[in-house]
């Protein structure tokens, strides 16, 4: 198991850029009234055959060859499960992929969302040749990060540039604060 | 509050250099393995204290990049270390203690680290 939910966040959209997918759409939604945390990720990837989607769940079921077990979507799956929540995943092949998670907020078996921060900026930095937009939500109040638009931005200048690698890790988390306060949850 | 601003004054700064996206073949490559195994195991803190120490260090032409399964999962964190010339060295069950030893023995004086290679492990 992952100790974290960003873990599995970082995780599954690995998943996304191992299928070509241009665009991952990261959502991240805590809602204490409704006792509520989401999270979507949504990629324009290759997609699964509905053969892949119904396996999808089967630890024992991969697409890699060099091992046999496939671990990513069960752990994701059972940690959602497990904190009184759901898991969906849905897909088409050339049109991409997305998988939804909720889980209880107060759930006692629910895990941290850790570092999500760190997740969105490992992603960034080290796959260049994917765009991500990521949108953060605590009780109604939002931000939204786009690469797409630094990109615009920054002509021909990396996203994994030491300078601008920093300048979004800054970008996260002071928006977080401003969004979220600085809860942990 | 970061701005837009704050972003074009980086890249009117960065656009005068020369060589910007030269991560060349000739260089250093450091690779960890970021599968769900490696993630499980704790690789994200490995990549993250292998990345600062080599902008820190300034290690001289050197990549910090990911990977995913290598295929040896009982062994992960894995870091891989891929010199031109030189035969790949791995590294297994990495923490970012031993990562930032990587740096300073291997990455900045060429000793490989054999105590903590798979082919150590596998004697």
């Amino acid at each position: 198991m992952m100790t974290e939910i960003s873990l599995n966040i970082l995780d599954i959209t690995e998943n996304s850029t191992r299928a070509g997918a241009k665009v991952v759409h990261i959502t991240v939604e805590a809602d204490e009234e409704k006792d509520l945390l989401v999270v979507i990720i949504e990629d324009d990837g290759c997609g699964m055959s509905k053969e892949q989607l119904a396996s999808v769940k089967d630890p024992f079921f991969t697409t890699r060859t060099t091992r046999k077990v496939g671990l990513g979507v069960p752990f994701f799956r059972e940690a959602a499960l497990q904190a009184n929540g759901k898991f969906e995943i849905e897909s088409e092949v050339g049109v991409g992929t997305k998988v939804t998670a909720e889980f209880q907020l107060s759930n006692i078996d629910r895990m941290p969302l850790g570092d999500i921060n760190g997740t969105v900026h490992q992603l960034v930095i080290y796959h260049p040749e994917t765009d991500f937009v990521y949108k953060y939500i605590f009780n109604g109040n939002s931000f939204t990060m786009d690469t797409r638009e630094f990109r615009e931005i920054l002509g021909d200048v990396p996203l994994n540039n030491p300078e601008v690698s920093e300048y979004i890790k800054e970008y996260l988390s002071e928006n977080k604060f401003k969004t979220d306060n600085g809860k942990k949850f | 509050m970061k701005s837009l601003e704050e972003l074009k004054a980086i890249r009117d700064k960065m656009q005068g250099q020369v060589g910007l996206r030269a991560e060349s073949e000739a260089g250093t490559r450091v690779v960890v393995g970021m599968a769900t195994c490696g993630i499980a195991s704790g690789a994200r803190p490995v990549l993250t204290a292998l990345a600062d120490a080599v902008a820190q260090k300034q290690v001289p032409d050197c990549a910090v990049t990911q990977t995913g399964c290598i295929g040896l999962c009982q062994y992960e964190p894995i870091v891989e270390v891929i010199q031109p010339g030189k035969e790949k060295v791995t590294y297994i069950k990495m923490t970012p203690e031993k990562a930032l030893e990587v740096v300073d023995k291997h990455l900045l004086r060429g000793q490989v680290i054999t105590e903590y290679t798979i082919g150590n492990a596998l004697k």
